[in-house]
């Protein structure tokens, strides 16, 4: 099969509320820099992939809105609803299947113009759960609840993951919430749900991102250091949460394993340097790090507290300090392989991570980490 | 040749527009054609009507994939991953794919939602011919769907415009056809009665498809006496709303041929999304799909698309599309769309009989709607659409319109591509 890389990403910074900013003004700001990065102009772009949610965006055909801003005019196009990762996997199909050199890949969310819990309450089935009122919160704490209990998970481990990470993100200019934190603070920061409390739940920020996928001969052209896609794996998992064991990732797994097959990948704790994972809520990152293989099920904590995914261990986890500090819903996974991009290239700034040769970044969809998308990139 | 156009015959809107439209079209930069062949190998349809009320929606889009499966001698087990797309506005559901996954057989599968509007159907057919090309995929499910009877379509279709400068103006799809329809008349001299031929034509092949929703023939006469909707535009004008699911599997080369003895090979995709607000769209016709089509047959090599394609299903959701944009097709110059339909070289057994099955004006779960069209052009490349099968199909051309004036194009062949 061809190999495909990336050869640009640019990032908006996340933030609050972009008040001044439409959805395709960030869009804009991300693609300019993708090209400015790859050194290209919107000639060389093949086709286009946008990536959007009509819920969160509030239009139907979110797409739409940001066709001018993506330079997609007398392109193909597409476009794929879900977490940017997915929409970057049919980005680099269009590439492997011959049609095109290369596709550029745009994902952006505003959160600021929503209500998050009633956009994610949208999700659930609207006969039997979603007159309950959950939603991604009280969602999440059933699966926190449950993950905590079956392994002996503390809140005081979730809470560490938060401390790590909005650590990390002091380091991140583009980051919404950098902060130094104290574990005590994040126990005592008001209760979301049981047993998620503010400080473990991530906020909702603006932002876009996007970035260039070349096959091999013109990404070469384009750069001396182009990132390669070693391995991508993405899956889904039953929908409703009850035919689910919630400490359980089997879609995670799964899309890991394929993932981990294309790469060549044996032992994931030794090969992989870095990893950039989906950490909507903190309990996440540890259990995330469990499907990922970096440790063996319900060893999430003790991975944690061993230092290993620290900044300065053996394989950081979210350096750019995760979606803890930036959750830009549909760009988070886009955002995730733009971040291990940056340190594959040594152009993380004050963020970069020493000797980064292989990261993993990861995206998710649905309640609860119903379906994960896995990427493995390589310098 | 294919009708070139020029500044004069289209009122272009601005210098550079026009100027990007003339023949011959410049070679673009890419290699165009898809790597790795790539074929339909089976096909599942609900049966559809108005509304659906013996299913919900991840029961309607079972019954679709159990159809496909079924059509091609396969279990969910053979399949590798599914996409799914619909319009999320008009039922309410966020996040499509991971609800619908009993439905879908995506657990534990590669699952993705491809999504754009009334292009979806096409859209979603263009994706599943680049992820099967991609060789990452054997068998692929390409599911499109919609349950219109759940929502209030105008109302959905509305938000899909700014909220600041379009939406207050924008009155829902049937007004804005109705403006292409009026510039089309003023411009061309056609008339209501030549739409009303449109019409007529596809409610007549639509008795023969068990699949389509409205199976009942009208006459000019009754076109032209519906109720107004927008003039000039009546009832019987403009497509239904239609609960309806369809499924589509694609397969690589390398088990397309065990699958199914005559697949229908992808020829080749083209789209083009131009607009994203209301003002720019240039309503003299359908700009996206002249550009789209003059890549595709570049891309395939056709050269006389009357003569060498044997069969269309367009996405037609009126009945004036019906007479532009055929000729936007490069089917024949600009104003003989008319001329074409009464002399009936696109009825079945006419020339190039375009949606045998009925087209969306009979049928229009919005989005499965492309999709239907993939499925129909596939059928009646593998000899399979029984009743509506036009005799002897080697090349095919199905289409996707919807968004603010986009368009998507597929084209099949019974021979492998080169």
């Amino acid at each position: 099969m061809e190999r495909v890389a990336i050869v640009g990403v640019g990032q908006t910074k996340q933030e609050r509320n972009k008040v001044y900013e439409t959805f395709a003004d960030m869009v804009f700001e991300a693609v300019q820099q993708a090209l400015h990065q790859a050194g290209i102009g919107i000639d060389r772009i093949g086709n286009v992939v946008t990536v959007s949610n009509d819920f969160w965006d509030g239009r139907t055909i979110s797409s739409m809105a940001v066709n001018d801003a993506c330079g997609s005019y007398d392109k193909n196009i597409s476009t794929v609803e879900g977490d940017g990762t997915f929409g970057a996997f049919y980005g680099m199909t269009r590439i492997l299947s011959g049609a095109y050199d290369t596709t550029l890949v745009v994902a952006h969310s505003k959160g600021s113009e929503s209500q998050s819990s009633h956009i994610t309450n949208a999700m659930f089935d609207p006969v039997y759960l979603r007159s309950l009122g959950i939603d991604n919160i009280t969602s999440a704490a059933l699966q926190a609840r449950r993950y905590l209990n079956r392994y002996g998970i503390t809140e005081e481990q979730c809470a560490l993951v938060s401390v790590k990470n909005h650590g990390n993100a002091l380091l991140n200019p583009l980051a919404h919430l950098p902060m130094r934190l104290t574990v005590p603070q994040v126990l005592g920061s008001r209760l979301l749900a049981d047993p998620i409390k503010l400080l473990d739940a991530s906020p909702v920020s603006d932002g876009a991102c996007a970035l260039i996928l070349a096959r091999e001969e013109v990404a070469r052209e384009i750069t001396s250091r182009p990132v390669w896609v070693r391995g991508v794996g993405y899956s889904a998992d039953a929908y409703h949460l009850g035919d689910r064991d919630l400490a359980d990732c089997d879609a995670l797994v799964q899309a890991a394993g394929r993932a981990f097959r294309m790469a060549g990948i044996h032992d994931p704790r030794r090969e992989i340097d870095l990893v950039e994972l989906y950490d909507a809520f903190s309990y996440q990152e540890l259990l995330w790090t469990e499907g990922l293989g970096l440790c063996g099920r319900g060893q999430g904590g003790n991975l944690l507290e061993s230092g290993a995914t620290q900044r300065e261990g053996e394989i950081p986890v979210n350096p750019s300090g995760g979606l803890l500090s930036a959750h830009t819903v549909i760009a988070a996974g886009l955002i995730r392989m733009a971040e291990v991009f940056l340190q594959l290239r040594e152009e993380a700034g004050a963020r970069q991570v020493p000797d980064v040769k292989t990261g993993l970044a990861h995206g998710v969809n649905g309640p609860c980490g119903q379906s994960h998308c896995v990427w493995v990139l390589g310098i | 040749m294919v009708p070139p156009y020029s500044p004069g015959e289209t009122p272009a809107k601005s210098g550079d527009q026009g100027g990007s439209l003339h023949e011959p079209y410049p070679a673009l930069p890419e290699g165009g054609v898809m790597g790795n062949r790539v074929a339909i190998v089976g096909t599942g349809q609900t049966n559809h009507c108005t509304k659906r009320l013996d299913v919900n929606g991840t029961e309607l889009i079972y019954e679709a994939v159990q159809r496909a499966l079924a059509d091609a001698e396969l279990k969910m087990k053979d399949i590798d991953g599914v996409i799914i797309g619909n319009m999320d506005h008009f039922e309410g559901i966020n996040y499509v794919d991971c609800w619908s996954i009993d439905g879908s057989g995506g657990i534990g599968k590669p699952t993705l939602k491809v999504t754009t509007g009334g292009t979806t159907g096409s859209t979603l057919a263009i994706a599943g011919a680049h992820m099967v090309g991609s060789g990452m995929f054997e068998k692929l499910m390409v599911i499109g769907w919609e349950k219109n009877s759940e929502s209030d379509t105008t109302a959905a279709i509305t938000t899909a415009f700014d909220p600041v400068w379009d939406r207050l103006v924008f009155a829902g799809a049937i007004s804005g056809l109705a403006v292409q329809a009026s510039v089309y008349n003023a411009t061309t001299g056609a008339t209501e009665r030549d739409a009303a031929r449109v019409t007529v034509r596809d409610r007549r092949h639509a008795c023969l498809n068990p699949y389509a929703h409205l199976r009942k023939e009208v006459t000019i006469e009754e076109v032209l006496s519906s109720p107004p909707l927008a003039d000039p535009l009546k009832l019987l004008d403009m497509c239904p709303r239609t609960d309806g699911a369809c499924a589509v599997v694609f397969a690589s080369e390398s088990v397309a041929e065990k699958i199914c003895p005559r697949p229908a090979w992808v020829l080749g995709t083209s789209n083009r999304h131009l607009y994203t607000y209301l003002g720019d769209a240039d309503y003299s016709g359908l700009p996206s799909l002249r550009l789209a089509s003059r890549e595709l047959y570049r891309k395939v090599g056709i050269r006389e698309p009357l003569k060498e394609i044997d069969v269309m299903e367009l996405y037609l959701p009126y009945s004036v599309a019906g007479l532009s944009w055929i000729e936007e097709l490069g089917l024949c110059g600009l104003g003989e769309g008319p001329r074409l339909l009464w002399d009936g070289v696109t009825d079945l057994g006419g020339e190039l009989p375009i949606n045998p099955s009925g087209g969306v004006i009979s049928c229009n779960p919005i989005g499965a709607t492309g999709l239907i069209r993939c499925a129909e052009a596939a059928l009646q490349v593998m000899g399979k659409a029984q009743l509506r099968q036009v005799p002897d199909v080697k090349i095919a051309l199905s289409s996707g319109f919807g968004g603010c004036w986009w368009s998507d194009l597929l084209m099949y062949g019974v021979r492998k591509p080169a």
